[in-house]
């Protein structure tokens, strides 16, 4: 130690590590290897394989965890279903309390997560102690109020049942509270499955669980690696997936729970913009910098790694900003002075090294904190990437790790391309003084968080999730909540339904005669405003339910689908109109409707239908339309108490854009409308596969849209086989979310094929009851057609 | 030190208050001092505070005991404790104008500056003549710094040329001694203002900018201090000269002292931690600081009464 007359030389800070000796002890007692904890004890597995976890920042070993088998994870999920059946039970009241109690027993063992959190993970304990574990306290607290409420603030929903829960290892215990803090409220059960990097603090938790006296099996926490994690997902008996991690995961299990039934919420990666505008507050946009890349080491899946810099600003923010890496200090994360401990895993080290090296190979000007590294664990300088384009690998994937990458734009408008130019949508951080300039990117920007004037704020209150790639789902805020429960009037989903009958197209020898007398009708499609008709050049008969020839429709193929979507996608008009110009259209096109009601009915009776069940048929279309156009301008979003004074987090609802959206072959009328209109009432442009055994209703009703001031493109209408179109549908990337009503095979395609671009996918296979408003109507389809935005906007003067 | 009045400098300036709120939360919670690390950088501290009276009842038998503090601000055992070369000695003394000659007089050989405030302190507005003579009187006792106070009236109303130009006069009245431009920043109010008045206040001649008189509402934060530091720097880069920096009003505990420290190293660098850049305005913190440093010997906490009175 150097006196402290040398020290007054040198003006070092020296060490100032925090105490680990609690954690060491608890590590000490545990030994012999953690088990699972299933049921409320620790299921020790005999000849169970163990995994090591080490410290990343000394490669010490911290003790083994068990390798979750899939016979863990049966047992585990049996002990999730045996709770449910008592917990979901319990009053609002009753859970709330039993979360109150978690959420003080984390407050009482805040340190000890923090010390444990650090060791694990590599974080610095600054993070841990000032961010993970109070936000994990503050998220049991907050959903110990849902649980109060969701009896009165979610009538008509109830718990969804077994949770699956996989977490990531960038926020081990944060991550656990945001997926087990809303499913217990909500009155679900959980199994999870913490990473298998970071599992100590998920095990200490479960310690907690035991403390606060939680039932047994309401809490599960099996131990393992992707195996396990897979295990997981494919168990029959678990109603729920909860996963945050990688895209390509994330892929992976939407294409492995297609067609379970399962629910399912994905929280992948990003590479989230950081746009700073001429008009900044340059010095505060830098700190932002700071927070967005180099909090946690860059492995954040909301951190801002794309610097977006106006022209005019770019060479003195580019100068302050690497002034500024000149104070970053790099070390022992229990040091408290501290800014960047080391990466998770030499795994971790060695794909951030090949990532850099790649982007230096392709041009980028590589800039590193000059920091001296300890030799030891898997520290990497906090860098900047100058000299970088759209086009370079840095500027394009997910890094995971301390790394930024700079380029410039001109205008406004170029920020927002430039920022919505990319696979993910997760998070994006604006910085400009101007309101009017801040409100407008955050409002043009395609992501599911939006920090102006800041980044990387969380809050329990507050929904977070993503866009396009990112994912989909919320977790916090009510917006969250959804995501475990499900609606009372949902119909049963594994009920048998109805295959798609193969069509053929028509030759001329088959040709029934239709009705003598009229002239002939060719029924076309419906695209970009225009009839359409079929590339294809074929046409399939339409007949009664009895066999009887009613007339031909165009039979549409993947082409005819391209060329929708692409009108849908130049429709962006739509999405931005305002609600009560779209709630006019839609009043509009039930006026028109009601105008042809009686034609209508006739050709719900062709189909099949009893004069007063077509006759009610269209009445209930045009009351669902009235009821969808009375919406568009009421489906409010909400301001969400996040906490913190003088600063406003906005939950808006906005239209996913381009969605597909595939009727049943029932009702063809009303499920038709039903579908079609909550969509357009919140701004999506829709293509649209009408019943497949009875087109005619929808030809017959572009006609009525043509009419009412729908915009070309705003609703597209293809016809033809229903399964084929569908899964052209659900390959294709422009679209954003699909709703499908079909057979078994149809839904597990399109949840299957919908991993593509992620989409978001609402698929039944069961008939609904069309007419009955509790089902075929409401805040559900509202919900169902939009993904929540969440604007975070600190003030103050 | 000082140039042109040139406005392109500062008029376009933005500051986003809430972020300089977090930036400014977070010193203390992203570095800390322990052991023999703390207690250097408290005597380091205790070498740049600007030990200070500025009350009404003032009189020189109040300084003269003031001024004996701040020669031998540590008791001897602690001093020698520390294994300290020499006494440590505050940075300066401060006082108000009358002041000047006792403060002189009783510093005489120790080599501690004697400072006072000036130009109608604490509100800054009686006549300019008046404020200037005063000036002239401080200097002229033998005060080697001057703590002008700012026309706040010239901030709120922007008038930055008729600003400029009546600190310029300041700066032509203390001659050789150093001035410190107090900007009365709880007067203010917005931080764009204060990263104004600050560069004004340079480009005008400052040595230094002080945040405030310790008679406003509200005296030096750390947000106010962190956007002084950034026209200080940006100032640097302009114009190329070192300037100094002084919080007033508000310090009082040795952890104050370390939050501005932590403030000054990671903003500023090494250099502004020594007393030719930077000083705290301040009449309490001295004993907390001898009574951290006691401890630090001891492992004992330490009774004020132990301690000579300042």
């Amino acid at each position: 130690m150097p006196s402290v007359t040398e020290i007054m030389n040198t003006m070092d800070y020296g060490p100032a590590p925090e105490s680990n000796a609690h954690v060491k002890e608890w590590l000490g007692f545990h030994k012999s290897g953690f088990s699972h904890f299933i049921h409320g004890v620790y299921l020790t597995v005999s000849n169970a394989k163990k995994i090591e976890v080490t410290n990343p920042a000394n490669g010490e070993v911290l003790g083994h965890v068990s390798h979750g088998t899939a016979k863990d994870v049966d047992e585990a999920v049996a002990s999730a279903r045996k709770a449910f059946k008592s917990w979901s039970k319990l009053t609002g009241f009753q859970r709330a309390k039993h979360l109150y109690a978690l959420a003080r027993h984390i407050q009482k063992r805040e340190r000890f997560l923090s010390v444990l959190e650090t060791m694990d993970n590599g974080k610095t304990i600054r993070e841990s102690r000032d961010i993970d574990i109070p936000l994990v306290a503050r998220h049991f607290y907050h959903h110990a109020g849902w649980a109060q409420l969701t009896d009165t603030e979610f009538k008509g929903y109830g718990p969804v049942g077994v949770c699956g829960q996989i977490i990531p290892w960038n926020f081990p215990l944060l991550m656990l509270a945001w997926k087990i803090a809303p499913a217990l409220a909500a009155g679900n059960t959980v199994v999870l499955k913490p990473a298998e990097f970071t599992p100590l603090t998920a095990l200490a938790f479960a310690e907690i669980c035991s403390e606060a006296g939680l039932p047994p099996g309401v809490v599960n926490i099996v131990t393992g690696d992707g195996d396990t994690g897979a295990a997981l997902v494919a168990h029959p008996d678990v109603d729920k997936i909860a996963f945050t991690g990688s895209t390509d995961v994330g892929r992976l299990i939407r294409q492995q729970t297609a067609g379970s039934g399962k629910k399912l919420s994905l929280e992948l990666g990003g590479k989230s913009p950081f746009i700073v505008f001429e008009d900044a507050d340059l010095d505060a946009g830098v700190e932002g910098v700071v927070d967005a890349v180099w909090f946690n080491q860059g492995q954040v899946c909301c951190a801002g790694t794309r610097l977006l810099m106006q022209e005019s600003i770019a060479g003195s923010f580019i100068a302050k900003l690497k002034t500024r890496m000149t104070k970053l200090r790099v070390g022992d994360p229990l040091d408290k002075s501290i800014d960047m401990g080391p990466l998770v895993d030499p795994i971790q080290l060695q794909r951030v090294t090949a990532m850099v090296k790649r982007g230096e190979a392709e041009g980028g000007l590589l800039t590193q904190a000059p920091c001296p590294l300890p030799e030891k664990g898997n520290y990497f300088a906090p860098s900047l990437f100058t000299n970088v384009d759209t086009s370079s690998s840095v500027m394009q994937e997910e890094i995971f790790g301390p790394v930024i990458s700079a380029m410039t734009f001109r205008t406004p408008d170029e920020a927002a391309t430039l920022a919505n130019h990319t696979r993910y949508g997760l998070a994006a951080s604006i910085w400009s003084e101007n309101i009017n300039v801040a409100l407008d990117a955050a409002a043009r920007v395609k992501a599911g968080v939006v920090w102006i004037n800041s980044t990387n704020l969380f809050d329990a209150a507050a929904g977070f999730g993503g866009y396009k790639e990112s994912g989909f789902g919320r977790e916090g805020g009510k917006e969250g909540l959804y995501e475990y429960l499900k609606a009372d009037a949902a119909p049963a989903t594994k009920s048998k339904a109805s295959k798609a009958a193969k069509l053929f197209a028509t030759t001329t020898s088959e040709l029934r005669h239709t009705e003598s007398g009229s002239i002939d009708r060719t029924a076309k499609m419906f695209i970009g405003g225009k009839q359409a008709r079929p590339d294809s050049g074929y046409s399939y008969e339409v007949t009664s339910a009895k066999g009887k020839g009613l007339g031909l429709a165009g039979l549409g193929n993947r082409k005819d689908i391209r060329n929708a979507v692409e009108a849908a996608r130049g429709a962006s008009a739509w999405s931005s109109t305002s609600a009560h110009n779209r709630a006019q259209v839609l009043y509009f096109i039930a006026e028109n409707l009601s105008a042809r009601a009686d034609e209508f009915a006739k050709r719900l009776t062709q189909a099949g239908s009893t004069a007063s069940e077509a006759k009610r048929e269209v009445e209930a279309s045009l009351e669902r339309i009235f009821f969808y156009a009375a919406h568009a301008d009421k489906y409010d979003g909400r301001i969400h108490s996040t906490n913190s004074k003088k600063q406003t987090t906005l939950a808006m609802n906005e239209p996913f854009g381009v969605v597909a959206i595939v009727c049943p072959d029932e009702a063809p009328l009303l499920a038709m409308i039903s579908l079609l209109m909550p969509a357009l009432a919140m701004g999506n442009r829709v293509v649209l596969v009408p019943s497949q055994a009875q087109p005619l209703l929808a030809t017959d009703f572009y006609q009525v849209m043509e009419t009412s001031d729908v915009p070309a493109g705003a609703v597209n209408i293809v016809t033809g086989a229903r399964n084929e179109l569908a899964k052209t549908l659900a390959d294709h990337d422009e679209v954003a979310a699909m709703w499908y009503h079909g057979d078994v095979e149809g839904a597990s395609m399109v949840e299957k094929s919908s991993a593509g671009n992620l989409k978001s996918t609402w698929v039944h296979y069961g008939e609904l009851n069309w007419i009955q408003s509790e089902q075929a109507q409401g805040h559900e389809y509202l919900r169902r057609a939009t993904q929540v935005k969440n604007i975070w906007i600190p003030y103050g003067e | 030190m000082g140039t042109e009045l040139k406005l392109p400098w500062f008029e376009k300036i933005q500051v986003n208050t809430s972020a300089t709120e977090r930036r400014a939360a977070t010193y203390a919670t992203r570095r800390t001092m322990k052991k023999e690390y703390q207690a250097a950088w408290l005597v380091k501290a205790l070498q740049c505070i600007d030990l200070t009276t500025l009350a009404g009842d003032d009189t020189p038998g109040r300084v003269h005991r003031l001024c004996e503090k701040a020669k031998r601000p540590l008791r001897d055992d602690i001093v020698a404790k520390l294994g300290l070369n020499e006494v440590p000695k505050v940075g300066a003394i401060c006082v108000y104008p009358t002041m000047v000659p006792h403060a002189v007089k009783a510093l005489r050989g120790s080599g501690i500056p004697v400072a006072s405030v000036a130009t109608g302190f604490p509100s800054g507005l009686t006549p300019l003549p008046l404020r200037l003579a005063e000036i002239k009187y401080a200097v002229g006792e033998g005060a080697s710094e001057i703590d002008i106070v700012i026309n706040r009236a010239l901030v709120i109303s922007q008038d930055w040329q008729a600003l400029y130009d009546e600190i310029c006069a300041m700066r032509e009245a203390c001659g050789a001694a150093h001035m410190k431009a107090i900007l009365a920043t709880g007067d203010l109010k917005t931080l764009r203002n204060v990263y104004k008045a600050s560069m004004v206040a340079m480009q005008a001649g400052a040595d230094f900018i002080k945040t405030s008189t310790g008679k406003e509402d509200v005296n030096a934060t750390l947000p106010v201090s962190l956007i002084m530091l950034r026209a200080l720097r940006d100032y640097g880069v302009l114009a190329g000269f070192k300037i100094g920096f002084k919080p007033a009003g508000g310090l009082k505990t040795a952890k104050d002292a370390m939050s501005w420290q932590i403030l000054m190293n990671e903003e500023c660098g090494r250099e502004w931690l020594e007393p030719n850049l930077f000083r705290i305005g301040a009449s309490s913190m001295l004993a907390d600081i001898e009574r951290q440093l006691e401890h630090f010997i001891t492992g004992r906490y330490s009774a004020l009464v132990h301690h000579a009175l300042a």
